[in-house]
């Protein structure tokens, strides 16, 4: 064998770097995403992020249906999120006609955004704690999850797609026995936020595998047009419900986790600790509801006077934006809209390069990326 | 190694907990009485037709356009039968491109349309789900049994009432 080597001319062998295909359908990239990897030995030298697969047109579709129609697609948009999705559109239009939600419309919305949110955080707990080898968790935190989509099938009528948040307010008051769902759907989710964050928050492996991984720091950040946890894991506080206090967010009080080093541990954690925080402000919300209508209009067509809107909201992955543009028809003139993951996700390449291939799946986890959100 | 330590024990615990699947084909899951399913058709028991007068309404508020429909003169209106003076002749819905969003239900006057509680409605066929007329009644007479159905518009005339009673009485 030594002599084999010997003989090798060393100084003139050539290594050509491989190509490497991750995805469409590889497990850890959350839906259909490609990754393009070149790669020396275990080391990334790039990657190429190929986004698309999931392109529905959605922006387009948007043009081409009324306004109360809109809202379906919008729920299609982050599928882990809907509620929120639909919650920065109706306030788009909202803003634009000067329509006044009622309070306790208000109440419910907040209540089921931020269930919604804690449903998003726990999907993506379970499926990085998968990305990083963990196989536990994601059996603890879909059952979690699960108690969430029930509770939501009891109230909406739909687990994920639940079209319920209306222009003016929600589709209907919510069941009669609303208030017992809720505080012991509390009760069990606070218990089995605690299990989880148990489970994996400081395991050994865990920590070791996601510490010190995929660092970056807050101007690249910024520059990327990071928001959400992603970026207030690198150390900036700045949650557009607090910047920018959005329907009765300024009722409740809660904290903004923030982390410092803005590896995969502290975009993990972060989302962790925001789930605690949603459940208190879920139980502020739920202690302080109050009676009346939930709709502040008939049942009429809804038709925005001419001008355009941003809108601004929190989602689970980070800032949401809409720019509505109206026409003074029926149907909006265009919508766009900036997602949040698309920004986490551009920053990828960055943020893979001579990193090992398995803690390529780690970082790409960590950024909590939705297809449907991305491709649109 | 206390981490993983105590990562373990929630492990164990959980051990003794009873297991929360459903086991779904043998055993189907029970589902919430505001359930979106399937949309489909009620039957008006009171005069023997559907609620359907095929007003066009909901096909028109589809974001899919999956609904189609033809309404005809009504012949139990002319027996004096039935104040419906017309009624639905053809109905079809194709289920492959209901995305289950409830607006036809929404906005129907005539509380003619429902969610049902149906959701398995997978076939060998590639149109066997354009469901029909009979086929969207009979969902909906199931469901109307299932869940002891009022229409929504006497529904909410009784608790007009009740509060003009409350008025009145107060
Ligand atoms: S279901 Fe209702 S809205 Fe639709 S055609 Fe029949 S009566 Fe009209
Ligand atoms: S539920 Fe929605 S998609 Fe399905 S038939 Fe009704 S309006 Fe159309």
């Amino acid at each position: 064998m030594t002599n084999h080597m010997d003989q090798m001319d060393i100084e003139h062998t050539q290594s050509v770097d491989m190509m490497l295909n991750m995805g469409p359908q590889h497990p850890s990239t959350h839906g259909v995403f490609r990754m393009l990897l070149r790669i020396d030995g275990e080391v990334v030298v790039d990657a190429e992020p190929h986004i698309g697969y999931l392109h529905r047109g959605s922006e387009k579709l948007c043009e081409g249906e009324q306004y109360h129609q809109v809202v379906t697609l919008f729920d299609r948009l982050d599928y882990i999120s809907n509620f929120n999705n639909e919650w920065v559109f109706c306030r788009a239009v909202e803003k634009l006609m000067g329509v006044e939600v009622p309070q306790r419309a208000e109440y419910i919305r907040v209540i089921l955004a931020e269930l919604n949110r804690i449903a998003s955080h726990l999907l993506f707990l379970g499926t990085f704690g998968l990305d990083a080898g963990a196989m536990t968790p994601v059996m603890f935190a879909f059952r979690a999850r699960e108690r969430i989509q029930g509770f939501f099938e009891a109230v909406s009528g739909a687990r994920m797609m639940h079209n319920y948040f209306h222009i003016g307010g929600v589709k209907e008051d919510v069941p009669h026995n609303f208030n017992d769902l809720l505080s012991s759907l509390l009760l069990d989710l606070r218990k089995d936020v605690e299990e989880c964050d148990r489970l994996l928050s400081f395991n050994e492996v865990f920590v070791a595998r996601t510490k010190g991984v995929g660092e970056i720091d807050l101007e690249t950040a910024l520059d990327y047009g990071w928001t959400g946890p992603s970026l207030r894991a690198c150390g900036l506080e700045y949650d557009v419900r607090k910047a920018e206090p959005y329907s009765i967010y300024n009722l409740f009080e809660f904290e903004v986790p923030v982390a410092r080093d803005g590896d995969c541990w502290d975009r993990y954690y972060v989302r962790v600790l925001e789930m605690y925080e949603s459940l208190s402000i879920i139980e502020q919300a739920f202690s302080g509801i109050p009676d009346g209508p939930v709709m502040a209009l008939g049942r009429r067509l809804i038709r925005p006077p001419k001008g355009d809107v941003y809108v601004r909201a929190e989602n689970p992955r980070g800032e949401i934006g809409v720019y509505l543009v109206s026409d003074g028809t029926d149907k909006p003139y265009r919508v766009k809209v900036r997602p949040p993951s698309f920004c986490s996700l551009s920053a990828l390449r960055h943020l893979v390069r001579d990193t090992y291939i398995a803690d390529a799946v780690v970082i790409l986890g960590s950024l909590d990326i939705v297809l449907g959100e991305v491709d649109r | 190694m206390l981490g993983s330590i105590k990562g373990m024990l929630v492990t164990l615990v959980s051990t003794f907990r009873k297991p929360v699947t459903d086991q779904y084909p043998n055993k189907p899951r029970q589902v919430e009485p505001r359930y979106m399913g399937f949309p489909a058709l009620t039957w008006d028991h009171s005069v023997g037709e559907p609620y359907c007068t095929a007003c066009m309404v909901c096909i028109r508020q589809c974001p899919t356009q999956c609904m189609t429909a033809t309404m005809k003169d009504n012949p139990l209106h002319k027996e004096e039968k039935s104040s419906r003076r017309k009624i639905v002749d053809v109905f079809e819905i194709n289920l492959n491109r209901c995305i289950l969003c409830g607006i036809c239900v929404e906005v129907c006057n005539f509380d003619a349309i429902v969610m049902s509680h149906e959701y398995e409605h997978s076939g060998y066929e590639r149109n066997g789900d354009r469901v029909a007329l009979d086929g969207l009644l009979e969902m909906g007479t199931t469901y109307q049994k299932k869940t002891n159905w009022v229409p929504p518009s006497e529904l909410k005339k009784a608790l007009k009432d009740d509060l003009a009673l409350k008025k009145a009485t107060d």
